[in-house]
């Protein structure tokens, strides 16, 4: 047993520990060591919590930490690393669901405690547990702040619970990424209609008339019934949301999963709860603000769904678009020196990037110039084309970021851009009345030439044509992304 | 009608106007072709090969009495010229500003004179350009003629003997034969620098896989448009600027070729002696402009000349004539054009048609006139350049001053914030206990250092800090651990819950983080 002196001392080394492991993921260097310090960090916080006084049921919490390592070590192990956005919006939904058992839990162990003191217990007579015991000496004002702190972990951890399943979904391909909002009581009914963000403001309400009846002291049916009408929130609200605004909510989700353990935090005292609970909660923050910043969206108008605004006609497009076969490619690729490779979430659905780092490898020993230029939306999540491109080992040196290589595209020969589609959209610049007027794309039209890899002639996430299609220097090379760079490499030698 | 060439006679002329195989496209145009004897032997073509072709071979009289047409390479002496009759067409180089007499003898005599020094820049006169592919010629002769007398590879090697540095070279002056020389030169190996008072064929010497010598200077040249496609003459201050330039280059460069001409005047003096004594013992200098008294200023005539500190000085003329075979070839095309655009009809009779820009440019003398100089022609020859517009530099001032309206906007903001949530923090602390606020101070120190540290992350590694993250939000195992007790079987089972699904987190988490970032490999 330890004392709860040395309990604080470890919650302060784990507490330091996750700072070191967070901030050592500014390179990918020192990131391979950082991820060494989180592992015993938490190591140190879950040992110490163990040995710490008022532990009980011990032999419960082996059995549930070795059954979850299990299972975590199997999905760690066989995930693909296409399906990262999916197991990350899984393991948040995980999160969730434990913040709203605990809040339930703290109000139960709440509601026990009281009586038993109530009845005259002495504290030593009652076996409580050390949270118990903390419960046990609360006054009334602390009881009210404790309630509202169940209040909140309940719902932020509900609404991170359901909207992770449904990212999870979504991301998974089992729910249709397509935006969807609820209508009722139908859409074909001819009474008036309560239909999106209404309905989530009405259940909204009612989650806090709920929890004021709470704090009156309604008894714990309130927070049952406020975790489902939270949890029906977070449904409603990724239900929402499409596609390619997945980064958007899995980094907004991340988020919510942190606030929630804060949440949780003040509700059960603990500081380490807190601070992890923060870093996490901040850290998805500034991924959800960047990505914001990147579509040149308001993270509002990206969280309530929906590709907004009536700005008037987008300008009409003039020209066609034409097809090139493989050989033109090759050839085109055999004469140019510098090549910028433009990755989008269709290369990741096509599986295509072990290829086409065959294909970087290849051009690279001819002494050419390759290099990649990622949008920091491109895929389902932050960074998922980095991590695509190292799982099939093109070195991170060439892979550059929007600022980093935007300013190159005039004196690149090639651009090739592989199943991406809004992110080099020219109308973010030249039309006004585009619903992307204004985001920052990659400017591969300014190279000399530009091969579009895309399974056919449809339109992008975003539903908008895209110009660059019909623009004189770029040539349209169909087909699925895997099968086009395959055709590629025999004829690169 | 017939076209007839006669011997150069000019001591040291190898070119013939006449080859025969522009004779057998002369034939075609309808025209007979007369060769002197021998006219073609210093170029390689044999008076055999000519009756080959179907060219009459006949002496010299022969050709200036019988010929209606006689094509010739360098200007005809006063001798020849007396022997040309009205109606008689001669077409060769005439440089008529310096060759008044000449004019005056056509005029006399009523001759038609076709300079073809004298055809305009415009692209429709290209095939009739002689000048150009004469300095084509002199520009590939001069680095042959430097690599000639230079005693070093021009292209960098690594040897088992040793290493060999790359030869530098110069073009001063990127014209026809500047370009000429810089592609030669890089092909050779060399490394290539290029100079031009022009700064618009920055872009062409560049493409030549020259490097452009660009000098900081604040007034525009004029723009090359404006005057043919040719330089025009420099201000001083920038010709100070440009000598600065090529005293700094002069001690690195093994080898100057220097091209500058400016029509109409002698060449600007721009390697001045204090140069040519800063460059290496066995540098050569090749002075393409030494028929108007050279680029170099010891530039010495027709003749080469080492310097007392070892550099040699090639002042020739006769480039193109010392690769006759080749210029004879491209000459005899030209001048077979202009008899081309003499005769539209393709029937062998000359129209010689004053409307046109081309025939009307070159043409000094017509008729019993002298023709020269001509009238701008009618078409501009070359696109103007846009004037380029570069965003001005901001002075230091201006720069200090937006960097201060920065910084202050950026005080002020954070005072701002500062100050919102001091009020904020001073509101909770009033109504909340202070064991709340205990937890509420590590609860905003976190949140601080959370901005601090995530802002560092590469966006690259963004989904490992997504999973990591994930992970560590596992910490609410922590919860679970401390509420698993045995107050009510509830609670229980849903911390054994939460205990379960909180280690799939952490084991998760960490384990797929430490999967990607394994991945990332660097070069």
């Amino acid at each position: 047993m330890l004392s709860n002196g040395l309990v604080s001392a470890a919650y302060i080394a784990a507490s330091v520990l996750f700072i070191l492991s967070l901030g050592g993921l500014s390179n990918q260097e020192s990131a391979k060591r950082a991820i060494w310090y989180g592992i015993v960090g938490m190591a140190i916080a879950i040992l110490a919590t163990v040995l710490s006084p008022g532990i009980q049921n011990l032999a419960l919490i082996v059995v549930a930490v070795v059954a979850g390592a299990f299972a975590g070590q199997h999905v760690a192990a066989r995930v693909k690393m296409t399906e990262m956005p999916q197991l990350v919006a899984a393991l948040h939904s995980f999160v969730g669901l434990a913040a709203v058992f605990i809040g339930l839990n703290a109000d139960i162990m709440l509601n026990a405690v009281t009586e038993m003191r109530e009845a005259g217990m002495a504290l030593e007579e009652a076996g409580l547990t050390a949270f118990g015991e903390k419960l046990w000496k609360k006054d009334a004002t602390e009881i009210a702040i404790l309630k509202v702190e169940v209040f909140l972990g309940i719902v932020i951890g509900a609404i991170t619970f359901t909207g992770s399943v449904v990212a999870f979904g979504k991301l998974a391909g089992k729910v249709s990424g397509k935006p969807k909002k609820l209508m009722l009581p139908s859409e074909k009914m001819p009474l008036p209609v309560i239909s999106g963000h209404w309905l989530n403001a009405i259940a909204a309400v009612v989650c806090l008339v709920l929890g004021y009846l709470y704090l009156d002291g309604a008894g714990i049916w309130t927070m049952v019934v406020v975790s489902l009408v939270a949890g029906f929130i977070g449904w409603h609200l990724i239900m929402g949301i499409g596609g390619a605004d997945m980064p958007v909510v899995v980094s907004m989700l991340n988020s919510y999963s942190g606030w929630a353990a804060a949440a949780i935090g003040f509700t059960l005292g603990n500081d380490l709860l807190i601070v992890t609970g923060a870093l996490v909660g901040s850290s998805g923050a500034i991924l959800s603000y960047i990505m914001c910043r990147a579509m040149n969206r308001h993270f509002v108008s990206v969280i309530l769904g929906g590709f907004g605004g009536d700005g008037g006609p987008a300008a009409e497009i003039a020209g066609e678009q034409v097809a090139i076969d493989a050989d033109g490619v090759a050839t085109a690729l055999s004469e140019a020196e510098s090549i910028i490779i433009v990755p989008g979430y269709g290369m990741a659905v096509a599986q295509a990037q072990a290829s086409v780092s065959e294909l970087t490898r290849k051009l690279r020993a001819q002494g050419k110039d390759v290099r990649f230029a990622i949008h920091p939306v491109a895929g389902r999540l932050p960074g998922h084309m980095n991590v695509l491109l190292a799982e099939a080992k093109v070195p991170y040196d060439i892979v550059l970021e929007m600022d980093e290589i935007n300013e190159d595209f005039p004196d690149t020969d090639v651009a090739i851009v592989i199943g991406s589609n809004d992110i080099v959209n020219p109308a973010a610049q030249d039309d006004p009345n585009s619903p992307i007027a204004g985001m920052p794309v990659l400017e591969v039209w300014k190279s000399k030439q530009v091969f579009v890899s895309k399974r056919g002639q449809g339109t992008g996430y975003a539903g908008i044509e895209n110009p660059l299609f019909y623009k004189e220097n770029t040539r349209m090379f169909y087909g699925d992304a895997k099968d086009s760079v395959n055709s590629l490499l025999p004829k690169i030698e | 009608m017939k076209v007839g060439v006669p011997k150069e006679v000019a001591s040291g002329e190898a070119r013939v106007a006449m080859t025969p195989a522009s004779a057998r496209d002369l034939q075609k145009l309808g025209y007979a072709c007369l060769v002197q004897e021998g006219a073609g032997a210093a170029a390689g073509f044999s008076d055999a090969e000519y009756a080959d072709a179907g060219v009459k071979v006949v002496t010299g009289d022969a050709v200036w009495g019988d010929a209606d047409v006689v094509a010739k390479v360098l200007p005809p002496t006063d001798a020849e010229a007396a022997a040309l009759s009205r109606g008689q067409t001669l077409i060769s180089f005439v440089y008529p500003a310096a060759n008044e007499e000449l004019l005056e003898i056509a005029r006399s005599n009523g001759a038609n004179v076709i300079a073809m020094d004298m055809v305009p820049r415009i692209s429709r006169a290209q095939k009739v350009d002689a000048l150009s592919s004469m300095a084509n010629i002199a520009g590939y002769r001069a680095v042959i003629e430097a690599g000639n007398n230079f005693g070093r590879f021009f292209t960098g090697q690594i040897t088992a003997a040793g290493k060999v540095p790359p030869a530098k070279v110069l073009v001063v002056g990127a014209g026809v034969a500047g370009l000429a020389a810089i592609g030669t030169a890089t092909s050779l190996g060399a490394i290539t620098y290029a100079f031009d008072v022009r700064p618009e064929v920055a872009e062409q010497i560049e493409s030549m896989g020259a490097e452009f010598v660009a000098l900081e200077f604040e007034d525009r040249q004029q723009d090359g448009a404006a005057t043919g496609g040719y330089a025009a003459p420099s201000s001083p201050e920038f010709r100070e600027k440009q000598l600065e330039k090529f005293r700094e280059l002069a001690p690195e460069m093994d080898i100057v070729i220097t091209t500058a001409l400016i029509p109409n005047r002698d060449a600007p003096v721009l390697w001045t002696r204090d140069m040519v004594e800063a460059m290496k013992r066995g540098s050569v200098i090749v002075d393409l402009a030494a028929e108007r008294g050279g680029n170099c200023e010891l530039t010495e005539r027709d003749e080469k000349i080492v310097t007392d500190n070892g550099v040699t000085i090639v002042g020739y003329t006769d480039f193109p004539s010392r690769m006759a075979a080749q210029s004879s070839l491209l000459y005899a095309t030209n001048v077979r054009h202009m008899v081309a655009d003499l005769t539209p009809e393709r029937d062998g009779e000359v129209v010689h048609d004053m409307e046109d820009d081309v025939i009307r440019g070159a043409t000094v003398a017509f008729g019993g006139e002298i023709t020269y100089p001509p009238p701008p022609p009618k078409v501009q020859a070359i696109a103007a350049q846009p004037a380029k517009t570069s965003p001005r530099a901001l002075t230091p001032e201006e720069r200090r001053a937006g960097e201060l309206a920065a910084f202050k906007e950026a005080t002020r903001r954070q005072v701002a914030l500062l100050v919102v949530g001091g009020i904020l923090m001073l509101l909770v602390g009033s109504y909340a206990p202070a064991s709340f606020m205990q937890h509420f101070i590590v609860f905003a120190l976190a949140v601080f250092v959370g901005f601090q540290v995530i802002w560092n992350v590469q966006h690259a590694l963004h989904t490992p800090l997504m999973s990591v993250t994930n992970a560590i939000s596992g910490i609410i195992i922590v919860g679970a651990l401390l509420q698993i007790g045995a107050v009510h079987w509830i609670v229980v089972l849903l911390s054994f819950i939460s205990v379960l699904i909180a280690s799939i987190n952490v084991v998760g988490g960490f384990l797929v983080t430490r999967r990607m970032l394994a991945m990332f490999q660097k070069s």
